[in-house]
């Protein structure tokens, strides 16, 4: 039942720690809330709601790109350009 | 369209790393540093990727020079949609003393040896900052240059290019093959997520001399000290007008 989901599950957690590695607070506490996350979760067998949490995990996915993409462009929109840019 | 498109990717240290310079003044602290693909390299690797997804390049080989660690900055082009590698094996030394000139070289031997037709590199590498590569890169090949490009767009067989200048920006129209540098606002590189680095695992990563292209990669220049930028002084606080017409005076700037 909630074995399909499982590698889904497991596929997401790895895909977020890889992406962790980046975090600006570092990976130390990137990896303590996320396990502390998942591990909330661990007792969920409805289909429907691992669906969502695992939903919820892409659009963390893409929040942490969008929030790597933006620290280094505004970084090197610093470095390398007058303020009036 | 049957085009073939270079990228010029370099390992660089991470632009979030504090630098520190070493005890010697040689050099910086490389050892141990976290190290990835230079952001302007990023921003190359994602226009030609971008070039062959609408279909107007067939083609997008990633190129880096350097020891074996350079590897894994292919591997990250590799993930983001570059179709194979060409790692040219510099170590050592020969590696220390790896400059504009000597990356220019290679890049135009193998542009003619891959029959390139674009090569795409990105404007300036963020621990030389020297804006040389592409250009000397041009001017080897004696191919037109399209550098701090903030848009590239491929109109018949030739390349329109807006060019980001201290006025305002420049559109260029230059015959292919051609070399162009990327700018911040040419794009939003994509982020190389794990899965697409284990797809990236299948593609290959061919390996290169500089003797084998006929380049010689010794340097002319010597690099005599590194030094940290001086310290800011501390401030001083002043409690009243007065206190500060007083110390201006005192500093003889008044």
């Amino acid at each position: 039942m909630s074995n399909p989901l499982r590698g889904e599950v497991i596929r997401l957690y790895k895909n977020l720690l890889y992406l962790g590695r980046e975090y600006p607070k570092g990976t130390a506490y990137f990896r303590e809330r996320l396990k502390g996350a998942f591990m909330k979760n661990k007792d969920v067998t409805d289909p429907e709601k691992i669906k969502q949490l695992v939903d919820r995990g892409e659009f963390v996915i893409k929040e942490l790109e969008a929030l790597y993409f933006l620290r280094k462009y505004r970084a090197m929109k610093k470095r390398y350009y007058e303020p009036e840019h | 369209m049957s085009a073939r498109v270079l990228v010029g990717v370099k390992r660089v240290i991470d632009y979030a790393v504090k630098i520190r310079v070493k005890p010697d003044r040689t050099g910086v602290v490389t050892d141990g540093v976290k190290h990835s693909m230079n952001p302007f390299c990023e921003i190359a690797v994602e226009e030609a990727v971008k070039l062959k997804e609408k279909k107007l390049v067939k083609e997008v080989v990633a190129v880096s020079c350097g020891p074996q660690q350079v590897q894994e900055t292919i591997r990250t082009a590799l993930a983001m949609g570059a179709d194979r590698g060409i790692h040219v094996e510099v170590s050592g030394k020969d590696y220390e003393t790896l400059g504009p000139l000597q990356v220019s070289k290679i890049l135009a031997a193998l542009a003619k040896k891959e029959q390139a037709d674009l090569i795409i590199l990105g404007k300036q590498a963020i621990d030389d900052d020297c804006n040389q590569t592409g250009q000397m890169t041009a001017a080897l090949l004696d191919w037109p240059q399209g550098t701090f490009a903030s848009e590239v767009n491929i109109e018949a067989d030739k390349l329109k290019v807006v060019r980001e200048i201290d006025g305002g920006l420049e559109t260029i129209k230059i015959n292919l093959p051609a070399v162009v540098t990327a700018d911040l606002r040419l794009n939003t590189p994509r982020y190389a997520t794990l899965p697409n680095i284990m797809k990236a695992k299948k593609k290959k990563i061919a390996n290169v001399k500089p003797a084998d292209l006929g380049v010689d990669v010794s340097s002319r220049l010597e690099v005599l000290k590194v030094d940290e930028p001086p310290q800011r002084q501390a401030g001083v606080k002043v409690e009243t007008v007065h206190d500060l017409v007083g110390k201006l005076k005192e500093a003889g700037r008044i």
